[in-house]
């Protein structure tokens, strides 16, 4: 395969760990809140689904059944520390900022405990190939393009036509919008600040699964993850909260992120070692030029949510 | 709100209300309750995941001894105790962070770059010694590398802050994005100035910060200068912002823009230079760090204490004086559950799940200090009274 055509969907490949990252922060923005635990939700995610393949990896299940235990493990493990994150601050009205940093360290260290107790023989030697399909065994970057792959793209679009397209979008949008009017109009805000945030996770969750077991496929995969989850939410905002542009903003960061040591490898391209953290650089300081840029243009549909990060209590309106 | 709508059919178990006030004893009790809760789970998280605990449950007592050792050598006496000043140290380092955040917190400016700043705050310091430690003589490197540092931690700060004035661009991504701006220019930095690509910069060799001789251990030494300097900053930002004119500034823009404009105060300028002062307090933070215990820089310098300061400088409700209880809570569980890995030979991040734990314990118990829940029967007692 073409040397630049393999660079291209191996970039797209590692762009979908924040591709799932930021779809998830997406939503869960969209209600309002700006979760800062989603690296650990991530991280947790990873776990999880490694957790239930640790189980069932060597058991001789048929393979659909473990690709979809498996998945159903790490979105289940991110709900569940999405719950405890949303519980803190819909219900016990905590600081967003403060419950995103604690579930954060919380869940980036239970990750790590977890894992260095699992059998990589079990949970990634057999079922790596098994979410590889139907690639598996390829030796170019097209081995990446699993069922985990094309779930994510999947993913990022149903979830802006969701947002975009349907009434239930149309009420979140409003939630994260202005609360009081939402609450007003008869939306059931609690219940939407929950679903969004709840399942934002479980999507979020499958990112750090795909990059464990996918992407990465190795046994020490868990330990660089965490620098992803805060890379997604600055995709968040490259892609100006459309889920759909995730697919394109992944690919851009994913290029970004690996070139360093693609473009080191192309003859006739000389590239110095200083050079290297310059380009990693670079999907933050381009973030950063897409977030002044769209406060200076200040067009309403490309702002983040009106209340993000803010609380919302009935009574204090 | 489904409990409101059910109102209407029959009274719930219980609902809640805003307390108007509550005696700041009963506050510091409910909170004492979570850290113990907390401690609780802890103990339970470890017999989940530490065999030797499952094999021996009466070693839960070293479990929770582990908490005191970590933090104190036994047998020693005060100015001997290197684990204990050790600890001081620590502490000192991670409240000189959270003061750093805490202006801009109570402005409801969502400071999330501390991290960033502080660890510009080191790369400034140590960029000045590395370029000028054999031109200048020892003292002045010392003062050159603080100016390097405020400098670089003061405009890593303002610049957010000028976007948020002019633009309002939103400040609590702005600044976590220029967190790994800052990591990268470290990493970028150490690639130049260590050519043989190990990227590992090594001590350098420059003149220490004048010690006040107070033990016999260097290290002791090194740690009184450190925590007295913080607790003097300690001191006089907690003056800065409740008897100055620019703290009560700070606390109109934060409760509101709108009021603080109506009265005349002009609230970018109160943005910028609160920012100014935390990315100040950032820099000294890079300064102690890397002129005062490292000589050196790695991305790694400031180690997510920045963002650990967010939740120390928010469990003390952005009092100085809080901090210093606050701060130390959170290097006593992590020292603690250092010593944990090292007396039941456990691998992994044991720490964070601890402090993430205890974490989870406090800010759920804020709920509880700011409402109160009413259940049905007091409602019902009312309700009497009121047909009387």
């Amino acid at each position: 395969m073409n040397i630049w055509l393999n660079f291209l969907i191996d970039s797209l490949a590692f762009g979908v760990t924040f591709m799932y990252g930021s779809t998830g922060e997406i939503i869960t923005e969209k209600a309002g809140h700006l979760n800062l635990g989603i690296p650990g939700i991530m991280c947790m995610g990873g776990a999880g689904g490694c957790l239930v393949l640790n189980m069932i990896g060597a058991s001789g299940l048929p393979g659909f059944l473990i690709v979809i235990l498996g998945i159903l493990g790490a979105v289940l493990m991110a709900m569940l520390c999405g719950a405890i994150y949303t519980f803190m601050t819909v219900t016990l009205r905590a600081n967003q900022n403060v419950t995103g940093l604690a579930l954060t360290t919380f869940g980036v260290g239970l990750m790590k405990v977890i894992m260095s107790k699992l059998d990589y023989a079990v949970y990634l030697v057999g079922p790596k190939a098994l979410y590889r399909w139907p690639f598996a065994g390829q030796t170019n970057a097209l081995q990446y393009l699993g069922i985990l792959f094309f779930l994510g793209i999947a993913i990022a679009i149903v979830a802006s036509i969701v947002l975009f397209r349907t009434k239930k979008g149309l009420h979140l949008r409003a939630v994260g919008e202005n609360p009081g009017t939402a609450d007003a109009a008869g939306v059931n805000v609690t219940q939407y600040k929950y679903a969004a945030t709840i399942i934002g996770s479980g999507i979020a969750g499958l990112g750090g699964f795909y990059y464990i077991i996918d992407y990465m496929a190795s046994q020490e995969a868990y330990l660089s993850l965490e620098a992803f989850g805060w890379l997604s939410i600055a995709l968040v905002i490259f892609a100006l909260w459309r889920p759909h542009m995730t697919i394109l903003g992944s690919l851009v960061f994913g290029f970004l992120f690996s070139c360093s040591s693609f473009i080191a490898n192309i003859e006739g391209i000389n590239v110095t070692m200083a050079a290297k953290p310059l380009m990693k650089m670079l999907p933050y300081a381009v973030t950063i030029l897409v977030l002044i840029i769209s406060s200076v243009r200040n067009k309403r549909e490309n702002q983040p949510p009106m209340s993000l990060g803010l609380p919302y209590f009935r009574e204090e309106r | 709100m489904s409990e409101i709508k059910k109102n209407t059919v029959r009274e719930p178990l219980f609902h809640l209300a805003k307390r108007s006030s509550i005696h700041p004893a009963a506050a510091w009790g409910i909170r004492l309750a979570a850290v113990v809760i907390g401690f609780i789970l802890c103990g339970a998280a470890a017999f989940a995941m530490i065999e030797k605990l499952q094999q021996n449950p009466g070693k839960i007592v070293d479990f929770y001894e582990s908490f005191i050792k970590g933090i104190n050598t036994s047998n020693k006496s005060f100015l001997e105790n290197r684990k204990l000043w050790a600890f001081f140290k620590e502490t000192a380092i991670l409240l000189c962070i959270s003061l750093a955040v805490t202006p801009a917190f109570k402005m409801r400016f969502w400071n999330t770059g501390a991290e960033g700043q502080t660890l510009m705050g080191v790369l400034g310091a140590i960029g000045v010694a590395f370029y000028l430690k054999d031109s200048v003589p020892g003292w002045a490197l010392l003062l050159l590398m603080l100016v390097g540092a405020l400098v670089c931690g003061a405009v890593w700060a303002v610049i957010p802050a000028l976007f948020k004035a002019k633009w309002n661009t939103n400040e609590t991504l702005f600044t976590l994005m220029m967190n790994y701006v800052a990591t990268f220019l470290v990493s970028y930095f150490l690639v130049i100035w260590v050519p043989s690509g190990s990227s590992s910069l090594g001590k350098l060799d420059i003149q220490k910060l004048p010690v006040i001789p107070v033990s016999k251990t260097s290290s002791i030494n090194d740690s009184f200068l450190i925590t007295l300097i913080v607790l003097i900053l300690t001191g006089l930002l907690f003056v800065y912002l409740k008897y100055s004119k620019q703290g009560y500034e700070i606390s109109v823009v934060g409760e509101s823009v709108r009021t603080a404009q109506y009265s005349g105060i002009n609230v970018k300028k109160v943005i910028i230079r609160t920012m100014l002062v935390s990315g100040l307090l950032c820099g000294v933070a890079g300064y102690l760090i890397g002129a005062g215990l490292d000589q050196s820089v790695t991305t790694e310098s400031v180690g997510g204490q920045g963002f650990t300061a967010i939740m120390v400088s928010w469990l003390a409700k952005f009092n100085p004086l809080v901090m210093i209880l606050t701060s130390a809570l959170i290097t006593v569980l992590g020292a603690g559950a250092e010593q944990i890995t090292k007396t039941f030979n456990v691998r992994g991040a044991l720490p964070d799940v601890f402090v993430g734990i205890i974490l989870f314990c406090i800010i759920g118990s804020e709920f509880f200090i700011n409402y109160q829940i009413i259940f049905r029967k007091k409602a019902v007692d009312g309700e009497k009274e009121a047909v009387k």
